[in-house]
């Protein structure tokens, strides 16, 4: 630990060239900015790290969707968390409105997951019903509806659509406001923005972590790896382990129009500036970011046949963007073991997980520990000899 | 009158219109701006069709170019 030293306000040591900070999060994208601003929230001092504008940035290809329905099946710990989420999603969208004036659109009509044909319909109520049982005691409410009462709560549905499933935990919001509400709110809380930093290595040691950045140094006695991808590589340094893959994702959008979706569906959501989102495609294709026509006019065909009008919308922009990927889809959150004070945390719902993220998962890297409700997800489930 | 191969846009702004159209987000008018197919703020009617990019089609005699008020309409028992 350094000798006695004159901090000034921003934390710089005077005449020095070392920052202190109560926690380094390295990675300012969804997952980062959210646990960075509970953090400041807690009025803790903390320096967030981004890459430059160069880098595989998952925070820009989601598709905004607040989801439940489908999360969790045969994971009851992560149905439960992503659920705590939503529920905190009302309350923080409300409190980053109230603080940096921007409004991140969230709307939480509950959702439909559309089925074509018999099969599906059977299939989709099986996991609605495992997933019920699997809730416990949290409760899980579902309606499974039928053609006529889907046509009375969305306009123009498509012939070829039998069914749906339905839950009232479902909702969306605009993924790019959420970012920029975050950055603000926590620049507002008196946080540190670090952009242009990458992180190539980093000293370690039990509750003193050190990241040199272009010719100075910063330290805290706690660091959170949230740099999506990139904790691949990131987490060795820090006694961790966050084996995610990239997925590649892409979205189509449509010009503006009125309001005529009066919910989100999980491949279809109507932005509250009239927009209207096509997604839900997911290619292993490492590390492009290439789009590709055929994955296209799939997505097309699939939306066109669950909405007929919406052929006659033009599609004013599209996209590819590298989600992150778990092993098996579901997120890791851990504390080293080796270096006690170091977090890591890695999701593929970084939307849907910001309520958790600010409102549940900052307070335990406060605290120091990580709630053993998440022990489910640690990364030591991969270890499968340690597991047997 | 605009020379051959002029755009809607053109047509409009050079028969003395100041505006083209109103936002749906507050309502304030909105001129052709880029004249070349990013900016979007050339929204028209054009031929019945709602949200073209006036900049980026060709004026033809009898085109009709109508005053956009409001986001595109959706008619969702179109098939």
């Amino acid at each position: 630990m350094p000798a006695e030293a004159v901090y000034d306000r921003d934390g710089q040591i005077q005449g020095g060239r070392m920052e202190r900070y109560d926690v380094i999060v390295i990675g300012g994208g969804l997952v980062g900015s959210a646990i960075a601003y509970g953090l400041v929230r807690a009025r803790l001092r903390v320096a967030l790290l981004d890459e430059g504008d160069v880098a595989f940035r998952a925070s820009r290809g989601n598709f905004g969707l607040v989801w439940v329905q489908s999360k969790g099946d045969g994971a009851p710990h992560y149905q439960r968390w992503t659920r705590l989420s939503a529920d905190e999603w009302p309350a923080l969208a409300a409190e980053l409105e109230a603080k940096t004036g921007i409004a991140v659109g969230h709307q939480r009509p509950g959702g439909v997951h559309l089925c074509l044909g018999e099969a599906e319909i059977e299939a989709r109520h099986a996991m609605m019903e495992r997933l019920r049982v699997q809730s416990g005691n949290l409760g899980f409410e579902y309606r499974m509806l039928d053609r006529r009462e889907l046509t009375d709560m969305l306009p123009g549905l498509g012939p070829a659509v039998s069914g749906a499933s339905w839950t009232p935990y479902d909702g969306h919001a605009n993924p790019l406001s959420l970012l920029h509400a975050l950055h603000k709110g926590f620049a507002a809380n008196g946080g540190r923005y670090l952009p242009n930093s990458t992180v190539t290595e980093a000293g370690a040691a039990p509750g003193d972590f050190r990241i040199p950045l272009a010719g100075s140094e910063i330290s805290a006695p706690k660091v959170v790896l949230a740099a999506g991808l990139g904790n691949a590589d990131l987490a060795r340094h820090f006694g961790l382990s966050a084996p995610v893959k990239p997925l590649k994702g892409q979205i189509l959008v449509t010009e503006r129009a009125q309001q005529v979706l009066p919910m989100p569906i999980t491949t279809i959501r109507q932005t509250v500036e009239g927009s209207i989102m096509l997604g839900d495609s997911q290619e292993d294709a490492g590390f492009d970011t290439s789009q590709r026509p055929a994955v296209m006019q799939t997505i097309a065909r699939r939306a066109v046949l669950s909405f007929p009008w919406l052929r006659d919308l033009q599609i004013v922009r599209a996209w590819a963007a590298l989600r992150v990927m778990p092993p098996d889809g579901l997120p890791i959150y851990d504390q080293s073991e080796r270096f006690p004070g170091a977090f890591t945390a890695n999701c593929h719902s970084g939307v849907t997980l910001a309520g958790a993220h600010a409102n549940l998962f900052a307070p335990m890297v406060a605290a120091g520990t990580v709630d053993p409700a998440l022990e489910p997800l640690s990364s030591k489930r991969f270890d499968v000899s340690a597991a047997a | 009158m605009v020379p051959a191969g002029a755009s809607a846009a053109a047509a409009v702004l050079a028969a003395g219109f100041d505006s083209i159209r109103e936002t749906p987000v507050n309502g304030r008018e909105r001129a052709p701006y880029c004249m070349m197919g990013v900016c979007f703020d050339c929204l028209a009617e054009i031929d019945g069709v709602a949200n073209r990019q006036s900049c980026m089609i060709e004026v033809r005699p009898g085109m009709r170019i109508s005053r956009q008020t409001r986001a595109r309409l959706i008619d969702p028992k179109a098939q």
